[in-house]
């Protein structure tokens, strides 16, 4: 008999240690009030160039918008509980789809974790006392609001018709208000290209002496990698709906097929923005996942570079992916196969993360808590989505799959639901360091048991719907199909008693949660080396980090 | 190198000025990079369009008068020069010919500007709009159509671009004017001028495209 040899563990390359240079001193104040006391009164939110404050100021616009997108999904849910009309009329069905995906789309998920976290985070994480551009942060806010402003005109001005893709002759034709909203998103594309303008630039000259590009924080990576695809796809979107605008006003129209248009070329353009925009939302979810898995296992990730190379690649080759939306559109068995193949290295690049974050759990010291029942419910809806979307790059899939609730469903758990956790994941990870204070974690938990199983039965019936032949977009179906809907529908309530949930116990918290301290998880992230809440210009005095973001061998600074 | 306070305001993020120009700059190229992926959307469908309809656009690119592009062409090309001219006056500490200089750069700018109009309105004058407002007679086909829908979008894009870059050789004066560039600290300037070489080279582009390829 030989001797048992326990597994050992194998040895994880060191994470450099950061350069002990002298550095510049900054006249910095001893001590400084946290920025929520700083400067009062509602002029000095309002006209703040404060990276965190803004980051506040998106935090409630872009919730503002997830309730009202909410409530449209909830009235869908609601009118197809039964086969025929149950609470609103065919074309009504038709404009609270469009608003539904319009406002989450363009008003939530490509602007909440970046405009939020990445405001709020992404200074303090590289040792920076604001943003590169602090006026011009703050001009992106309002020029988000003033997109908001003119959607939510569309809105309340008839509304709109056509889908959140606007695809054309009809969204040039119908006479619902899609001048009114074309420029809404416009606007919003220019908020995001300017936060994300703001972000490479932060990133490339604000990091403090000694911090190189591979010692960042994993978040910061990630919302770099999502602002080369804002600052590059956005224009391509703002210049398709502008024409799209253009010609639904005055007939000028480069798509119209009466004046030599081709409604292709639409649909190229729309999409050369509208899918690497899913990586605008995905991202920085990936960011937050890998910081929330590194802090509750208490282990540095098991690559660092793996990591990063991945969230670049998926950056890099999300721009060569587009056609695949296009696969019935007339597109070549060739041109299918090499978008569909195009389209499948994504899952790769994703695959190596999700096996990353995985590996990083192992020989962790894993802290059980609300973020980290959010990476577990991000990474089931993450994978499933991921999977079901290799199957349909698959073009010979795609087929019958097209337009069809799989696709609503797919891009609902890979996008809206990767989006969702790693918002919420954010939202309790980083709520003590933002507000100061601690919630309460049963009522964390029990919330995001609600959202996760909500969002699993509110979409894993429209797989089978899809799969079973329901097309999307229908106002009424076949009565085979009630029970599918009926138990979606149910799901999507679990889904909104969860979230309401969610803002009851954290409004609680932000007045009468214990005091957090300043490194409630004892993280070793850069972010948690400042007060919580963090003072106003980040740091007491010029920081001199002598450990790196996931030195978990070494003592807490 | 001046003292920080006398340019920033309380919000400053940067160690120094040298940061600080370092990310001006920086940011002016993101930008930069940002406009060409917009010029770049309708340079796709002009492709697009092209390869659909290659006889009819080679026979409505004739129609255009290649003198007019042309000379537009040598127009910027030559306003670029001066805007790259302002700035060596500076580095040089002479703002005032610089101002000269920019002055010169907008008086080409609204050349070009004043030769576009000429243009359209002898196009609209022989019923040549875009898409449903065409009336020409002489190229009724739908590609020909296509080709002017298109000319008239991209050339407007740009001409929106001189506009606004004509605007900031105004800021640029007017700084100059009160003595906020000098020869150290100038890269406002430097960011106009790029600015500026970006309108020059959209249309470097957008002249073979409508006026030389038969």
């Amino acid at each position: 008999m030989t001797d048992i040899v326990p597994p050992s563990e194998p040895p994880r390359p060191p994470v450099p240690r950061l350069p002990e240079e002298p550095l510049p001193t900054l006249p910095l104040p001893s001590s400084e009030p946290d920025f929520w006391r700083a400067d009062r009164g509602l002029r000095s939110w309002l006209l703040t160039s404060d990276h965190k404050r803004i980051g506040i100021l998106f935090l409630i616009g872009t919730s503002l918008s997830l309730v009202l997108g909410g409530v449209f999904a909830l009235l869908l849910r609601i009118e197809l509980l039964t086969p025929e009309r149950t609470i609103v009329d065919a074309s009504t069905y038709a404009r609270f789809f469009t608003h539904h995906g319009i406002i989450m789309v363009w008003m939530f998920m490509i602007p909440v974790i970046p405009g939020v976290f990445g405001n709020f985070f992404l200074p303090i994480m590289i040792g920076a006392k604001d943003v590169a551009f602090p006026r011009l942060n703050l001009a992106s806010f309002y020029v988000y609001v003033i997109g908001a402003v003119f959607t939510l005109v569309a809105l309340v001005a008839g509304g709109v018709d056509t889908g959140w893709t606007f695809y054309v002759p009809y969204s040039t034709t119908t006479v619902s208000s899609v001048g009114w909203v074309v420029c809404g998103v416009f606007i919003l594309g220019v908020s995001s290209i300017l936060s994300g303008l703001n972000f490479i630039v932060t990133v490339h000259t604000l990091r403090i002496r000694g911090l190189g590009w591979m010692q960042l924080p994993l978040f910061v990576w990630n919302i770099y990698a999502t602002a080369i695809i804002q600052v590059l796809a956005t224009p391509v979107l703002g210049l398709s709906l502008a024409l799209v605008g253009v010609d639904h006003v005055w007939h000028l129209g480069i798509f119209e097929p009466q004046y030599g248009g081709d409604p292709i070329l639409f649909q190229h353009l729309f999409w050369f923005y509208s899918h690497p925009a899913v990586y605008i939302m995905i991202l920085p979810a990936f960011g937050v996942i890998t910081e929330v898995v590194c802090s509750y296992s208490h282990n540095p990730p098991l690559s660092y570079k793996a990591l990063v190379a991945a969230s670049l690649g998926i950056a890099f080759v999300g721009f060569l992916t587009w056609g695949h939306h296009m696969f019935v559109a007339g597109m070549s068995t060739f041109d299918s196969g090499v978008f569909g193949a195009l389209s499948m290295f994504v899952a790769i690049f994703s695959a190596i993360k999700v096996f990353t974050w995985t590996a990083t759990l192992r020989g962790g010291s894993i802290w059980f808590s609300t973020p980290i029942f959010y990476f577990f419910g991000f990474m089931f809806l993450f994978v499933f989505g991921g999977m079901s979307g290799v199957a349909v790059a698959t073009s010979s899939l795609d087929v019958p799959w097209h337009d069809t609730y799989f696709v609503v469903a797919h891009f609902h758990f890979i996008m809206v639901g990767g989006t969702l956790t790693g918002f919420l994941a954010a939202l309790h990870y980083w709520f003590p360091k933002i507000t100061g204070r601690m919630y309460s974690e049963r009522w964390g938990l029990v919330s995001a048991m609600a959202v996760n199983l909500g969002f699993f039965f509110t979409f894993m019936p429209q797989f089978l719907l899809g799969n079973a032949g329901m097309p999307r977009r229908y106002y009424t179906y076949p009565p085979q199909y009630q029970w599918l809907n009926v138990l979606s529908t149910a799901g999507a309530s679990i889904l909104a008693i969860g979230l309401v949930i969610t803002v009851s116990y954290l409004a609680v918290a932000c007045w009468r949660g214990p005091r957090a301290g300043k490194n409630p998880w004892r993280s070793r992230c850069f972010e948690w080396r400042v007060p919580s809440p963090p003072p106003k210009h980040n740091f007491l005095e010029t920081p001199r980090w002598k450990s790196g973001a996931y030195d978990y061998h070494a003592a807490e600074e | 190198m001046q003292p920080l306070g006398a340019i920033v305001h309380d919000e400053n993020p940067y160690a120094d000025q040298a940061q600080r120009e370092h990310a001006l700059r920086l940011g002016m190229w993101v930008f930069l990079g940002s406009e060409t992926l917009l010029f770049a959307g309708l340079f796709g469908l002009y492709a697009g369009y092209r390869a659909r309809y290659p006889e009819q656009f080679a026979l409505a690119g004739m129609h255009n008068e290649e003198w007019i592009g042309s000379v537009n062409t040598f127009v910027l090309i030559v306003s670029s020069f001066f805007a790259a001219w302002a700035i060596h006056l500076v580095r040089g500490d002479r703002p005032r010919a610089a101002m000269w200089s920019l002055g010169a750069v907008i008086l080409l700018g609204l050349t070009f500007l004043g030769l576009k109009s000429v243009e359209y309105s002898h196009h609209l004058a022989e019923g040549i709009a875009p898409a449903s407002y065409y009336r020409y007679a002489e190229l009724p086909e739908r590609g020909a159509r296509m080709f002017f829908t298109l000319y008239y979008f991209m050339t407007g894009l740009h001409a929106l671009h001189v506009i606004a870059g004509l605007t900031v050789m105004v800021w640029l004066i007017t700084r100059l004017r009160r003595g906020k560039a000098t020869a150290e600290h100038h890269v406002e300037l430097e960011m106009g001028g790029l600015y500026w070489h970006l309108v020059d080279i959209v249309w470097i582009f957008l002249w073979p495209l409508l006026y030389l390829s038969t």
